[in-house]
């Protein structure tokens, strides 16, 4: 039961994944997405339902429809998770471009590409 | 799929439920990249990021070389990388196992790609590990499981959240 108590786990399911994909695109609703997905109504409001449990996922009614969105403040928490890495990987290949425009300048012949020589440092 | 990585920032993905990609290019040819990659001095002042400074470097670069990267934190915590070449294309591809040295039974496998046009380079490292939660614990240990790979989605949703 507890399994699905986040967002990290909700987005577990490939079949939750799908469904938010769609979602990205756009608000829809569950036939829409029944047709979309090519899954039977009832798995498709099972997973509805988990994906709102945890808020990734909002529900409107207009008129006898309910139309659901994704709500992607939620996904926070797993992009922040793999931006860590991702500023650390940022970090380290900035130093590395640092590194090779400084390659570059040592191999290229000097002057090749002066428009102005500028040194307004 | 990803859509023109543009320098300036990596693109981190998780293509599956043990792997980790991450994406650059470069204004510069491939053989630069990959003597900056493969280079002691050069290493050193890349490597370590923001962390820390890289403070001794082991390159001994052919098939069944070893590799071995030692940083310093600024707060003086010392740590260190290291494993063993596996394949070695010059200027192309590099295959290399990782390890952590305080967890040694993590051991990854990491490709290095460079692919080059009009004088730029696009690097990619492919990072495998042999479990989900061997790859999620050098992501970032402590996390929650369960995660599969979310950034397909992530990849688009993410642009709404910067």
């Amino acid at each position: 039961m507890a399994t699905t108590a986040d967002a990290f786990n909700a987005v577990a399911e490939a079949r939750r994944r799908q469904i938010l994909d769609v979602l990205a695109t756009g608000e829809r609703g569950v036939n829409d997405l029944v047709a979309l997905l090519g899954l039977p109504q009832p798995l498709v409001s099972k997973h509805l339902r988990v994906l709102r449990e945890v808020g990734l996922v909002e529900v409107r009614e207009q008129g006898r429809e309910r139309l659901y969105r994704l709500n992607a403040e939620a996904l926070r928490p797993i992009s922040d998770w793999v931006k860590n890495y991702e500023r650390l990987w940022t970090q380290r290949l900035d130093r590395l471009d640092a590194v090779l425009q400084e390659l570059k300048e040592l191999q290229e012949p000097t002057g090749t590409e002066q428009g102005h020589d500028s040194r307004n440092e | 799929m990803t859509a023109g990585t543009s320098s300036g920032a990596a693109v981190v993905t998780l293509p599956t439920d043990t792997q980790i990609l991450i994406t650059r290019e470069f204004d510069a040819p491939k053989h630069l990249v990959y003597r900056a990659w493969t280079t002691p001095e050069l290493i050193k002042r890349w490597w370590g990021a923001e962390r820390g400074d890289v403070t001794a470097v082991e390159v001994d670069l052919r098939v069944g070389g070893r590799w071995r990267y030692v940083t310093v934190t600024h707060d003086g915590f010392e740590f260190a990388f290291s494993g063993e070449y596996r394949e070695i294309v010059p200027d192309e591809r590099l295959v290399s196992t990782e390890v952590y040295e305080e967890m040694p039974e993590h051991e990854a496998l990491n490709t290095l790609t460079l692919t080059e046009h009009d004088g730029r380079t696009t690097l990619t490292v492919l990072v495998e590990h042999d479990s989900k939660e061997s790859r999620d614990g050098h992501l970032n240990s402590g996390m929650e499981a369960g995660m599969q790979d979310a950034l397909s989605l992530l990849e688009r949703v993410a642009v709404s959240l910067r």
